[in-house]
């Protein structure tokens, strides 16, 4: 099984080994089968095509948690002209599963805020597998508060499978860390914005969340539990994923139907990982669009905006 | 246990032999303690076990009566009622387990919320009911908890909240994650507008419910004993593969590191929160006052 593709995936992944095959063939063999490579390549095409049109909601957060989608550094290195990394919460420690800094889009000054993965092994528990810990969010907060101040739009890469749950997080204030962002980017008076850029766990999540405008990446998922905890509670076994998955509508297509995210950006065929550069060029589009809309509304108006955004979300009849 | 028990090796003991019958409804076994408590004993001291102090999980409708002064009292957000627009199914249907939940507590979501006054302080008070699909917060809490404040806000009056949940709602899905945005918005109004909010934690208050709401009071309070935080203790126990310390998240652990401001006895819950918020609001003290 080639560990490039997905489980979902091994049928396009025979067709590309065919390919390479064939091309290894072509190198030393006289015969012409640049056809027959045509041929397999419009059909490994059209067979992503089809398989992607249709993906289940748990084939959808495989991907969201691909090992080689692009993480949050990716995107800052390839959208921003400038970024300096600034670090700590200035009262217990810097935490590497939050970055932020200031940047540049184009012309346009800004901070950035995300949660960042590791890649290999060593960097994955440097990162703590993008699952920050209290001091990760305060230095969030003391950054967003930096922004508010010197009237920079914030932009929030959103990727977590949620926030830590370790023995220190707790002593430290977990809760507290994050019932905080919440209540203080309900009013920052600057705009803004969040993508979620792959995983979107929960209150780890919505920490850096609470903006005037949240986008998705069409295959990242938002979710108020992951689906395999979700399974574990609701069906005691969670073998059930995929059914929890379906169940818990957390797929970019289902939470906009629901109203409850903006926009979707859409992403290159066969994931956002299959091409990084033409990703990362429509989320470019996407927040200068955005950061460009929300610039001209008075700060009044947008902190109004944002505020009834809040108020507006949940379902229940009244009598 | 007897000598006979005593002599015999632990495989032969039976658990049975060894249990004292209750009779239903007289008598209540002090989980903390295991002291057999005359039931109407222990409802006269509001849940809490005459012998050794532990507090017991209290309904929310009793918590209100027992905190608030027995005139004037409005309840706020009744009206607001669930719905399943998700048509969630696990292995039983949200319909069917909102159903069965209001039968079982008489009440028609996690949250209840009144006007009213404690020792003639004027306030909102809102207090979660555990027993309602484990105080969960869904779409109903959330807007009951936003009109509380509103009214709050309105008649610039301060905001109790007793917390005692497990979390979001899980079978309203991101509506239940929304929901602590919603409520911690609010509360930065309440900030904005000068209101006081007092946070007071019963046992559990966990997730998302701790996560939002319950840690930004101005000042927040613990019930003694009460297990607070973020992740479960079992989640936390299996990410860091060790057995947790004793007291672990419990009220007295939080106040320890800094997270809860004091810890209030429930039977000292209306005295205290009177003067504290007559304090606040610049009220003469209610001792004086009554």
């Amino acid at each position: 099984m080639d560990m490039n593709f997905l489980e979902f995936e091994q049928p396009i992944a025979e067709l590309e080994a065919k390919i390479e095959e064939l091309r290894y063939v072509g190198d030393d063999a006289e015969i012409n089968i640049g056809d027959e490579i045509a041929r397999l390549q419009a059909k490994s095409k059209s067979l992503t095509e089809s398989i992607f049109s249709n993906l289940t909601p748990w084939q959808v957060s495989q991907l969201a948690r691909h090992p080689q989608r692009p993480y949050t550094q990716d995107y800052i290195s390839r959208l921003f002209t400038e970024f300096e990394e600034l670090h700590g919460d200035r009262a217990y420690a810097d935490d590497p599963s939050i970055i932020g800094g200031v940047a540049r889009l184009d012309d346009r000054p800004l901070m950035v805020i995300g949660q960042q993965k590791g890649r290999d092994t060593k960097e994955k528990v440097y990162r703590n597998f993008g699952m920050p810990r209290p001091e990760g969010y305060r230095k969030a907060l003391r950054l967003m508060q930096m922004a508010e101040r010197f009237k920079l739009p914030i932009v929030t890469f959103i990727d977590t499978p949620g926030a830590y749950p370790g023995v220190g997080a707790e002593e430290r204030g977990q809760s507290e860390a994050i019932a905080r962002n919440l209540l203080e980017m309900s009013k920052l008076r600057t705009p803004v914005l969040c993508t979620v850029i792959g995983e979107g766990g929960s209150g780890g999540a919505l920490a850096i969340g609470v903006g005037d405008r949240v986008m998705m990446l069409q295959y990242s998922t938002y979710s108020v539990i992951s689906p395999e905890g979700c399974a574990s509670i609701l069906w005691k076994s969670a073998e059930r994923a995929a059914d929890a998955a379906e169940a818990l509508g957390i797929t970019s297509s289902r939470l906009k139907e629901l109203g409850l995210i903006d926009q979707i950006i859409d992403e290159p065929l066969g994931g956002a990982h299959r091409n990084p550069e033409a990703m990362a060029d429509s989320l470019r589009q996407a927040l200068v669009a955005n950061l460009d809309e929300l610039g001209r509304l008075p700060l009044d108006e947008l902190l109004s905006q944002r505020y009834q955004r809040l108020m507006s979300f949940g379902n229940f009849e009244v009598k | 246990m007897s000598w006979l028990q005593k002599f015999l090796p632990s495989q032969i003991r039976t658990e049975g032999g060894n249990k004292k019958t209750v009779p239903e409804g007289l008598w209540a076994k002090c989980p903390g303690c295991n002291g057999v408590l005359y039931r109407a004993e222990l409802e006269r001291n509001l849940d809490v076990c005459p012998k050794c102090g532990q507090h017991m999980r209290i309904g929310a409708r009793r918590r209100l009566e027992a905190f608030l002064d027995p005139e004037p009292r409005v309840e706020i957000g009744a009206e607001v009622l669930p719905m399943d627009a998700l048509k969630f199914r696990d292995s039983k249907k949200y319909k069917d387990r909102l159903s069965t939940a209001q039968k079982a507590t008489s009440e028609t979501d996690a949250l209840i919320a009144m006007m009213g006054q404690v020792k003639g302080v004027p306030l909102v008070a809102a207090a979660f009911e555990f027993r309602f699909m484990g105080g969960s917060m869904g779409s109903v809490v959330g807007e009951r908890f936003v009109r509380a404040a509103n009214a709050s806000l309105e008649h610039g009056i301060p905001l109790v909240c007793f917390s005692a949940s497990g979390g979001a709602r899980m079978q309203e899905a991101l509506f239940s994650l929304m929901q602590m945005a919603k409520t911690s918005a609010v509360l930065a109004r309440m900030r904005e507008q000068g209101i006081p909010f007092i946070s007071v934690m019963t046992d559990p208050t966990m997730g998302g419910v701790s996560a939002s709401l319950a840690m930004l009071g101005d000042i927040n309070v613990g019930e003694p004993g009460a297990l607070i935080g973020f992740a479960g203790p079992r989640v936390i126990e299996q990410t860091v593969r060790e057995t947790l310390p004793e007291g672990f998240q419990r009220t007295e652990f939080l106040v320890e590191h800094g997270a809860i401001d004091m810890i209030i006895d429930r039977r000292e819950m209306r005295d205290r929160l009177a003067s504290v918020l007559s304090i606040m609001t610049r009220q003469p003290s209610p001792a004086v006052a009554s």
